[in-house]
């Protein structure tokens, strides 16, 4: 049975990450007009090997569990840092092209292609899903069912 | 879903946009309009744009942190026989930017395009996610 479900888990895993995607780079586009707003991107490929247990190989935040860096509290009365969207897991800065005068790094164009990009593939995991549902139904099937 | 969450995101985008080219229409309209009795003519509208959180991870929409005028100069032209004209014979104008004002608009406009995109995308998307299985 395990066996039987673990290529599902595996594929809804990757729908949310992509989903996850999606819904990052609708923020990019959003904020293409917005003065001082730095582009997020997500690691992908990292981003699923975290969320299907198979050990991540550490993000750009340096360390290897995908947490961000987390500030030490050493005194009784310190705050523990508030999680922003700026130190969020897993999420890294965009890399920009260019620099522009009011310092925000959206390139509108590789952001649109990423969309696109991302689109496809959402749908192929979804397709990816609706096939192995059915070929898991058809297992069931008795031999005289059709 | 986190999926519903873009349309929260692109709609405050284009919201934003929208109050914009709101600007840039009332800007290039008073391109031409001169001070009034009170000396003061029209001054250029500018909105500013500000990253809104939007609570989940990524999320980050527009708000309108405010609309902010123009404290340039106005255009001053020589008229001593308009009737708006001062002691010294000048008429001042707004400080409206009109060649400015045109690229503005031009750049909501393709910005308000690229959010409709991206929420069409994501409905036609979050159909098929609703149509899985039964295929």
């Amino acid at each position: 049975m395990q066996r039987l479900t673990d290529a599902l888990d595996f594929q809804s895993r990757a729908l949310v990450l992509r989903s996850e995607r999606q819904r990052l780079i609708a923020s990019n586009i959003a904020n293409a007009d917005t003065p001082g707003y730095q582009a997020r991107e997500m690691d992908f490929a990292n981003a699923l090997r975290q969320a299907t247990g198979r050990g991540g190989i550490g993000n750009a935040n340096g360390n290897g569990d995908g947490t961000g860096a987390a500030l030490a509290t050493t005194h009784a009365a310190h705050e523990p840092a508030t999680v922003s969207l700026r130190d969020e897991p897993g999420l890294l800065y965009a890399r920009h092209s260019q620099d522009a005068v009011d310092r925000n790094t959206v390139d509108l164009d590789r952001e649109r292609a990423t969309f696109v990009d991302n689109t496809v593939k959402y749908e192929a995991t979804l397709r990816f899903i609706n096939g192995s549902m059915r070929s898991m139904l058809d297992a069931m099937k008795s031999v005289n069912q059709g | 879903m986190s999926m519903f969450k873009i349309f929260d995101v692109s709609g405050s985008a284009a919201s934003a946009q929208t109050q914009r080219l709101n600007a840039v229409a009332s800007n290039i309209a008073n391109a031409d309009t001169v001070a009034g009795p009170d000396g003061k003519a029209y001054k250029a509208r500018q909105v500013i744009f500000q990253t809104l959180m939007m609570g989940e991870a990524g999320a980050a929409g527009v708000q309108v942190a405010g609309v902010v005028e123009s404290d340039k100069e106005g255009r001053r032209v020589l008229a001593p026989n308009h009737p708006s004209a001062d002691a010294q014979g000048y008429v001042t104008y707004s400080n409206v930017d009109p060649i400015g004002e045109m690229v503005d608009m031009i750049s909501a406009s393709r910005s308000y395009q690229n959010n409709v995109e991206v929420m069409n995308t994501t409905k036609g998307l979050l159909l098929k996610t609703l149509q899985m299985g039964q295929s």
